[in-house]
């Protein structure tokens, strides 16, 4: 458990969209800020080996440049570790949680086009012996800004390493 | 009907055109700017683009809305919000994209797509994500929802994630 300092927290929330589209785009920031752009950067390095951010840069809309899926699987508890780790293990996974309920095990899935998506999901099929339940999106309703972080009220952040 | 292909309908939506300068530009925007002072210049080094080019393709990406969101990227769990929640709702075809829109707009929604469903098993056809510090706090925020969007005879289910196996950006394209 630690804490954040100011600048820190700024970084952290106010730049989550609409990043500066300008040559030097931490000096931007900085001057917002009222800092220097190498201690932009050097928050930013700080932040991002702590784990607390994972990158800068763009969140494409779902199947925009390519395709994607949310899948579900049911798997025996006792199971569930090695099964979770098989489907960690292909790249095009980027999600890959165990959840409470009778499908347990939900990941997302991302490849450059559904050719090679319905390729990865047979192959975890066949790897695990379990059919993958398939729900890709049909329509978005949310307009994405980021989130906004509640720094107030007992906060206290954990680093990831 | 055999499951697989009970569980692959419908296809996906058709992708928007990309051109190959995109495609070289996507893979290395997609793991995120380098933290260099000039991080269009240093990207387009290595796709053969000016700086300004760059800067212009990720306007242009963002404008047409290939890019959701161009900025910072935070680690919800790390950062103390250890909740997370995906609530899944059974709704009337006919009123998914009026109730989507109502609960897409709020702050604590960090996700809300409609989906198909996969009956008997999953009747559930709209998926919203919704991060808190802990349940209570999720628990509270769904409740809002149902309030303001006026959910109250709307199946649902609230699946809390218990298990963290994997989580980083997407890669759409292998280098």
């Amino acid at each position: 458990m630690q804490s954040l300092t100011d600048i820190e927290k700024h970084v952290l929330n106010d730049f989550q969209h609409d990043f500066p589209l300008v040559a030097r785009p931490y000096q931007a920031l900085a001057e917002k800020l009222g800092t220097s752009e190498e201690i932009i950067i050097e928050t930013l390095n700080k932040l991002k080996q702590e784990g607390f951010v994972s990158r800068v840069g763009a969140v494409f809309r779902a199947n925009s440049i390519g395709a994607s899926t949310l899948a579900a699987m049911s798997v025996p508890e006792q199971e569930i570790e090695a099964i979770a780790k098989k489907i960690n293990a292909y790249s095009e996974v980027n999600h890959n949680y165990k959840r409470e309920h009778h499908f347990n095990l939900w990941f997302v899935l991302t490849a450059s086009n559904e050719h090679e998506l319905n390729a990865v999901l047979d192959d975890i099929e066949q790897e695990t012996g379990y059919p993958v339940m398939y729900l890709p999106m049909i329509e978005d309703f949310h307009i994405d800004l980021g989130f906004d972080l509640d720094f107030n009220s007992n906060y206290d952040v954990e680093s990831a390493n | 009907m055999d499951m697989k292909v009970k569980y692959r309908q419908p296809a996906l939506p058709p992708q928007a055109k990309i051109d190959e300068q995109d495609e070289a530009l996507i893979k290395l925007i997609q793991t995120g700017l380098p933290l260099t002072a000039r991080p269009y210049a240093d990207l387009g080094k290595q796709v053969g683009m000016t700086e300004e080019q760059v800067i212009n393709r990720i306007a242009y990406l963002n404008k047409s809305n290939v890019i959701k969101r161009f900025g910072i990227v935070v680690r919800h769990h790390e950062l103390g919000y250890k909740a997370n929640a995906m609530t899944v709702w059974n709704i009337d075809d006919d009123k998914v994209s009026q109730l989507g829109a109502c609960m897409g707009e709020f702050d604590f929604v960090t996700l809300c797509y409609r989906r198909p469903r996969r009956l008997p098993e999953w009747p559930y056809n709209l998926f919203t994500m919704i991060h808190g510090k802990d349940r209570e706090h999720v628990l509270s925020n769904i409740e809002m929802l149902v309030n303001q969007c006026g959910l109250d005879s709307v199946e649902h289910q609230v699946l809390f994630s218990t298990q963290r196996f994997k989580q980083r950006g997407a890669i759409y394209r292998k280098s």
